[in-house]
């Protein structure tokens, strides 16, 4: 499991938009690194990264070897109503992670 | 080290005075003149620093959290003697490297948490800079953020300043480059682009950018050392930790900011 | 002179060409991580692939979106990079899609971020790798399948002091 830290407001007035930050731990080993011999050092990356809010999806990424190691990535969002973000990682060597954070939207 | 050890010592500040003629006879930074790497920082790797929402050493920190908090070993947690780190912990980091009279010189905090370990917890001793000693010894060192860094007035300390302060003002290598020449000499100038800080110790552990991870201060002097084209010392090694405790002795005053984020 | 050789030599002229076109805009001279590989230099086809593959045969305008990266990173494993796209977000007018794209690195996409209505503020913020001093695009696409484009440029610059790591891999 990697370690991942997430921020998203407690608290939001409905249609009030919303800053979220989003940090993993990953090394995002690019696949173009090589050993001092030579050798390639495998493509080891988190590709995909979606946020669902009560199931349904308001935000989806595409990463690359360019983004840089520990993926931090803000996005925003209208809050709506109250309920759980859904927060998945996936990648390469079948990594797969997912967070929740809950906000109360008055 | 003679002349350190036959004076008579009345009290802890006449101890600190004589250590401070002694260990500034070289032209060191004027105190008042002292800038920690902060300072030269882009606006975006501050703000990394600044962040705690966003500053990739936090990663290591929430593993330090949930280390304090696990049984090990014989099934003690540190927060089993230690309690809330926030309170236990506050001022710790500030004050290491310390002396260890068991072992008649000072050890650094890694070593200190080890000793915990071995010693209260009776489990295995962490290597040095895995992740999991580079946790503990990071949320142990948010702890001190804010403090000044307050290197122990303690007298027996003071030979193995010296012998760190040797270390850092020797011509050594295939550069024939002393850590001073750059660092109390040229700071501020640049080197290969980058701008050479007065190279505090007041930020560790820290993420380094060129890392893509969180590292410790025996780590950057290592990068220094093999920079420098010298021979570089095994970690846990007395050189290292004789250097570590010179270089918090002349940071002394300045606020700590572990975890930093740095090029 | 074989076919081969021709070949080669048209490619490299019109390969120079376009570099010179690029790199005439810097003004300033280039403080960058030695390039030992031969891919970290201006590849100016691979980037105009890459953006015909984004937004096929539409035409990418200039506007609309601001790319703010540092002109001068102390470090190229770790650039923070923030897109903003000029747009009221609404059902019937947001921005579908923002792209990065970079001229020098290996390959060129850099992230690709999917938004919608509910995105509320077509605002993102990462930090990405650039392996060289380079110009990143960033590209939007709108609901109305318009794109729209901005350049940054950013120029690395290379720490003294590195490392070998233990097992000798190598920190570029």
């Amino acid at each position: 499991m990697a370690r991942a830290l997430i921020n998203v407001p407690a608290k939001a007035k409905r249609g009030e938009i919303i800053t979220i930050k989003t940090l993993i731990s990953h090394v995002m080993e690019s696949g173009f690194r090589h050993t001092s011999t030579g050798v390639r050092i495998p493509r080891d990356i988190i590709d995909t990264f979606t946020c669902t809010f009560n199931g349904e999806e308001i935000f989806r990424a595409a990463l690359h070897p360019a983004i840089a190691a520990n993926p931090f990535i803000t996005f925003h969002t209208v809050a709506t109503e109250s309920g759980t973000f859904t927060f998945k990682w996936t990648g390469d060597g079948q990594f797969s992670q997912t967070e929740t954070a809950s906000i109360v939207v008055e | 080290m003679s002349a350190v050890t036959s004076l008579p010592l009345f009290g802890p500040v006449a101890a600190l005075l004589v250590a401070a003629t002694i260990i500034s006879a070289h032209a060191e930074i004027p105190l008042n003149e002292r800038r920690s790497g902060y300072a030269d920082l882009g606006r975006e790797t501050k703000a990394m620093q600044d962040d705690d929402t966003a500053n990739p050493a936090m990663l290591a920190v929430l593993d330090g959290e949930a280390l304090w908090n696990a049984r090990t070993g014989n099934g003690r947690a540190c927060a089993g003697c230690h309690g809330d780190a926030k309170t236990s912990m506050k001022g710790v980091a500030a004050r290491y490297p310390a002396y260890e009279p068991k072992l008649n010189r000072p050890v650094n905090l890694d070593q200190r948490i080890n000793t915990c370990r071995v010693e209260r917890q009776e489990a295995k001793p962490l290597a040095y800079e895995s992740k999991d000693l580079l946790a503990l010894s990071t949320y142990i060192g948010m702890q001190s953020r804010g403090e000044p860094i307050a290197p122990p007035t303690d007298p027996r300390l003071t030979p193995f300043r010296e012998a760190g302060r040797a270390t850092y003002i020797r011509r050594q290598g295939q550069l024939n480059l002393s850590c001073a020449q750059c660092h109390d000499d040229n700071w501020s100038r640049k080197l290969a682009g980058n701008i050479i800080p007065q190279a505090h110790p007041n930020g560790y552990p820290l993420y380094r950018l060129e890392w893509q991870s969180i590292g410790s201060l025996q780590r950057r002097l290592r990068n220094c050392l093999i920079g420098m084209r010298a021979e570089h010392y095994d970690y846990g090694s007395p050189e290292y930790v004789d250097l570590e405790a010179y270089l918090m002795w002349r940071a002394r005053g300045m606020p700590m900011e572990t975890p930093a984020v740095r090029p | 002179m074989s076919d081969t050789k021709q070949a080669i030599l048209a490619n490299r002229r019109q390969m120079l060409a376009a570099a010179g076109a690029v790199a005439g805009g810097l003004a300033l001279p280039v403080i960058s991580a030695p390039p030992a590989r031969a891919q970290i230099q201006s590849n100016p086809a691979q980037l105009g692939m890459a953006i015909r593959k984004v937004a096929g045969s539409a035409e990418v305008k200039v506007g609309k979106v601001t790319l703010d990266v540092p002109p001068l990173s102390e470090n190229g494993n770790s650039v923070t990079m923030t897109v903003t796209v000029d747009s009221p977000m609404t059902p019937k007018d947001y921005v579908k899609a923002i792209h990065v794209l970079s001229e020098k690195n290996p390959q060129p996409n850099v992230i690709t971020v999917m938004l919608g209505p509910r995105a509320g503020l077509p605002t993102i913020q990462t930090r990405i790798r650039l392996a060289d001093s380079q110009d990143i695009v960033a590209i939007a696409e709108l609901s109305d399948g318009t794109f729209w484009q901005d350049t940054g440029n950013v120029i690395i610059t290379l720490g003294a002091c590195l490392e070998d790591l233990p097992d000798g891999t190598r920190t570029d």
